[in-house]
């Protein structure tokens, strides 16, 4: 999962560094990922994963890292 | 900690060619997800006519969140819509969570004004707000301070 989380934040994320040098835990928006980005990010995890965040989860503390969006695709994925 | 009246005042701007891009890319999702049925239908025209006023609607709802300072669960995109009139000018328009930040912070109406030029779209919004509890002090009734930078 982790790899297709990177894969989307990569093509999506519109980061200024390359997102291998994030950390698991490391915040995206501070790395350099605007709220524009992050709705393309959700749009593609989305597709990715055939699901749809509920509007409860669309805060930035959903998308803030690689392990709040883990977190959050497999308690969804789980239901 | 005093209160008062103070001004609370939001900016962003966003980039007219992400806009485009996320239409290219996710089409319907995208604009459906984002953006109201009356901003779709202000936006009219050429792709790269409707991609910068997208823009700035977009630029203009990241500035409202600047102002309304919701600190956890953040409010639906379509929730905060930019209201174009006849005349040309804009107002904004809140329902939903975000009409209720606005109300506890005690906003009165959010005015707001767009822009675009050379591929960038920009918005700023203001308000007055009542009996700001954050407000450390003032002169006269009325403080004016910023929410966030670009």
């Amino acid at each position: 999962m982790d790899e297709k989380i990177r894969t989307i934040l990569t093509e999506h994320g519109r980061f200024p560094i390359d997102v291998a040098t994030i950390g698991d835990d490391e915040d995206l928006f501070a790395a350099g990922m605007t709220s524009h980005a992050s709705v393309n990010v959700m749009l593609a995890l989305e597709e990715e994963f055939d699901m749809e965040f509920p509007e409860s989860m669309l805060n930035k503390g959903t998308f803030e890292s690689v392990t709040a969006i883990r977190t959050a695709l497999a308690g969804l994925t789980a239901s | 900690m005093s209160s008062g009246t103070s001004i609370r005042v939001g900016a962003d701007l966003v980039m007219v060619d992400q806009v485009a891009d996320s239409i290219a890319c996710f089409g319907d999702r995208y604009l459906r997800r984002v953006y109201t049925d009356h901003e779709i239908d202000s936006c009219g025209g050429a792709p790269s006519v409707a991609s910068a006023g997208l823009a700035a609607r977009f630029a203009a709802k990241e500035a409202a969140l600047k102002v309304l300072r919701p600190t956890g669960h953040r409010p639906q995109w379509r929730s905060i819509e930019v209201r174009r009139h006849d005349g040309g000018w804009c107002t904004m328009s809140l329902s939903g969570y975000a009409a209720e930040l606005a109300t506890q912070a005690g906003l009165g109406e959010l005015a707001v004004s767009l822009t675009h030029e050379e591929g960038i779209a920009a918005a700023v919004v203001v308000a007055l707000c009542q009996d700001d509890p954050g407000c450390e002090d003032h002169v006269g009734d009325l403080v004016f301070e910023s929410a966030g930078g670009l």
